[in-house]
């Protein structure tokens, strides 16, 4: 897991709002994405992941920043033969499975678009066989190519959207609560599709989620997003168990288990943001090999001291 | 304990255009004083539709209770007329919505929307109500009440309106409290706070609560009791541990696998296939039997009765039948049903 897929380097973006009043939805965000692995992005709503991820993929221009995919930078001038090239590469699938497939389009013209555009087939025969073997590989039935999305459940949709994302063969699948929407069942479901896929097809996943278990699940590391700034970064592991920025902390202690003997038991710890040392700006800072915490140099020492390094 | 609500085989359909609906299928529980009872399931499941029924919030003409009782202090709800339910409704009984941004009328100061039931209910005096609604306020942790009175909604964040639609709700003092999924909308960190907020003032006032969700770490958080709802029926009710610790039904089996354990290292979840079945034309037999990998012969031809396992816990599956071969639920979920807690205690530690 060594050769870095995605290199995110200071990425900050802003929107204006009204006159003269800007929001920084994104402040400075860097972390890598290895080949072949699921990166899994959580944070309250606001915190700017969904943000986050539609910036690395270019449906929102950076403010500042650099996304390097491949070490080529995403953003900037590109001809259009590049960047069709790049979105190849990267593809997206959405929270909301039935506003992402267009009503009017049957489900094989969603699918083959992206052959379309990229012209992967040369005639029809061949176009109507991938998109019945992309429906095959996301556990639908052949027969389904010529359905609208309407005739679809949640979870049916959201595997039609899988397939759509899939069939230009990219390397980098941005997930953006592709199970929110979803029945509890169900979600189980799309999330065995999502391991399976990666698992055959050696698929990176850059996983957005507010739900922590799910997260936790699917991911191998995790990086806790907090009003624009990622405050902890580490193996999915290693931050359930040793989570060091008191916000994890209390996003992790504020999940619901199935488990009605420890939630009796469950202590709720609240963040206090002002507990911070606020003599200098925090930073992002390495306090274990591959655990990440943003701090100021101050805290750096007492979480070291009280981990015992 | 005495029992404060019983609904006995329920039976609501929708009139549409591909005929009727038929979204609870008979359904029966009862709630005694001051407890929680969870009604769990998938969307679909009827359980939003039974809440609206005891409410008589159902869209009229084409949704109706076809049949049962909702007894609630021995009086039959489906047979109050329009005007005396609007007496029982925000005063007996209330109800928190899931969305706060919707069930606030967001023309209308905070205060004013508090104050309208006080007034109307429990006819007080303005001057009276603006009393008690700045203590509601302060009850469910709204600081600075007397200011945040004369604000309009858009001028609280979720959690915050949530906390008003808790506190509008629990004006009157009600005896019942139906919140149909209050926390769905928010984030984890809001809707622990919110949880605990429900219970903190079920303590303070004794009001028993239906807890409708999807969410099994919610209902493990707050119910005493659980009835899991699956195709307009009651499939497993029990109480939180039988159905946690003991869970009977495959469908619950279904549920609980389907979550993730925070220590899980299994390679695959243990998902439900397919989808629920379409109640237009509810299946022949079990109406699960089409997603059950135990399901027997008999479950396509024949309904399975409710079969008691203990004096609390009652559930409907062939399998728990004396004849039935003897079953056990897959390992992950037995390893669920051990308890999430082996290393979820660590979570969040100090």
């Amino acid at each position: 897991m060594a050769e870095k897929l995605l290199e995110v380097k200071n990425l900050t973006k802003q929107f204006s709002v009204g006159r003269n009043k800007v929001i920084t939805a994104v402040n400075g965000l860097t972390f890598d994405i290895y080949k072949g692995e699921t990166f899994g992005l959580v944070g309250e709503s606001g915190c700017g992941k969904s943000t986050t991820g539609r910036t690395i993929i270019r449906l929102y221009e950076a403010t500042s920043g650099q996304v390097l995919f491949d070490n080529e930078d995403v953003h900037g001038k590109k001809s259009k033969k590049d960047l069709l090239k790049f979105n190849r590469k990267m593809q997206m699938i959405f929270q909301d499975p039935s506003s992402s497939l267009n009503p009017r389009m049957t489900v094989m013209d969603i699918i083959a678009e992206g052959l379309d555009v990229h012209k992967l087939v040369s005639n029809e025969a061949e176009r109507r066989g991938r998109v019945e073997e992309l429906l095959q590989t996301v556990g639908l039935n052949k027969e389904h190519a010529t359905r609208f999305p309407h005739e679809f459940s949640g979870g049916q949709r959201q595997r039609i959207g899988i397939a759509r994302a899939l069939a230009v063969q990219p390397e980098l699948i941005i997930a953006d609560e592709p199970i929110s929407a979803l029945d509890v069942s169900i979600q189980a479901q799309v999330v065995n599709l999502l391991k399976k896929l990666q698992k055959e097809q050696g698929l990176t996943y850059l996983f957005i989620a507010h739900d922590l278990s799910m997260v936790k699940y699917i991911s191998d590391r995790i990086g806790v997003m907090y009003f624009g700034n990622m405050v902890e970064l580490a193996d999915s592991e290693e931050l359930y168990k040793n989570p060091i920025h008191p916000y994890t902390k209390s996003l992790l202690s504020a999940i619901p288990l199935p488990d009605p003997n420890y939630e009796r038991a469950r202590q709720r710890t609240a963040y206090d943001p002002s507990i911070h040392d606020t003599s200098e700006e925090p930073e992002f800072r390495e306090v274990k090999p591959g655990h990440w915490v943003r701090c100021t140099r101050k805290e750096l020492e007492q979480y070291k001291k009280e981990l015992g390094i | 304990m005495s029992k404060l609500l019983e609904v006995k085989d329920l039976k609501v359909s929708f009139n549409t255009f591909n005929g009727e609906v038929q979204a609870v299928r008979g359904v029966s529980f009862d709630l005694n004083k001051g407890e929680t009872i969870a009604i769990v399931g998938e969307s679909g499941s009827g359980k939003s539709v039974t809440s609206n029924a005891i409410m008589q919030l159902l869209p009229k003409p084409h949704g109706y209770v076809k049949g049962g009782e909702i007894l609630f202090e021995g009086e039959d709800l489906v047979k109050k007329s329009t005007s005396e339910m609007r007496k029982i409704r925000g005063k007996d009984i209330s109800m928190v919505f899931q969305d706060p941004m919707t069930s606030l009328n967001p023309t209308m100061k905070i205060g004013t929307q508090i104050m309208e039931g006080l007034i109307k209910h429990q006819k007080m005096s303005k001057e009276h109500a603006k009393k008690r609604a700045i203590e509601l306020l302060d009850l469910v942790g709204i600081p600075q009440p007397e200011v945040r009175m004369k604000q309009y909604p858009h001028q609280f964040s979720g959690g915050m309106r949530q906390r008003v639609v808790v506190a509008i709700s629990l004006a009157c003092n009600p005896k019942i409290l139906i919140a149909d999924e209050p926390t769905t909308a928010l984030d984890v960190t809001i809707q622990a706070q919110i949880l605990e907020l429900m219970k903190d003032i079920q303590k303070k006032t004794e009001s028993a609560i239906i807890f409708i969700t999807h969410d099994l770490g919610v209902v493990a958080n707050v119910a005493d009791r659980v009835a899991v709802m699956y195709a307009g029926k009651v499939v497993e009710i029990g109480t939180t541990d039988d159905i946690f610790y003991n869970p009977k039904h495959p469908y619950t089996w279904g549920l609980l696998g389907s979550m993730p354990t925070l220590d899980s290292a299994e390679e695959e979840l243990f998902a439900i296939p397919g989808s629920p079945p379409d109640m237009t034309n509810p299946p022949q037999g079990d109406a699960f039997a089409a997603r059950n990998k135990f399901a027997l012969e008999i479950d396509k031809v024949m309904e399975p009765p409710m079969f008691k396992v203990s004096d609390t816990h009652y559930a409907a599956t062939w399998l728990l039948h004396e004849d039935a071969p003897k079953i056990e639920p897959p390992a992950s979920v037995q390893l669920r049903m051990q308890g999430f807690a082996n290393t979820g205690n660590k979570v969040g530690d100090q």
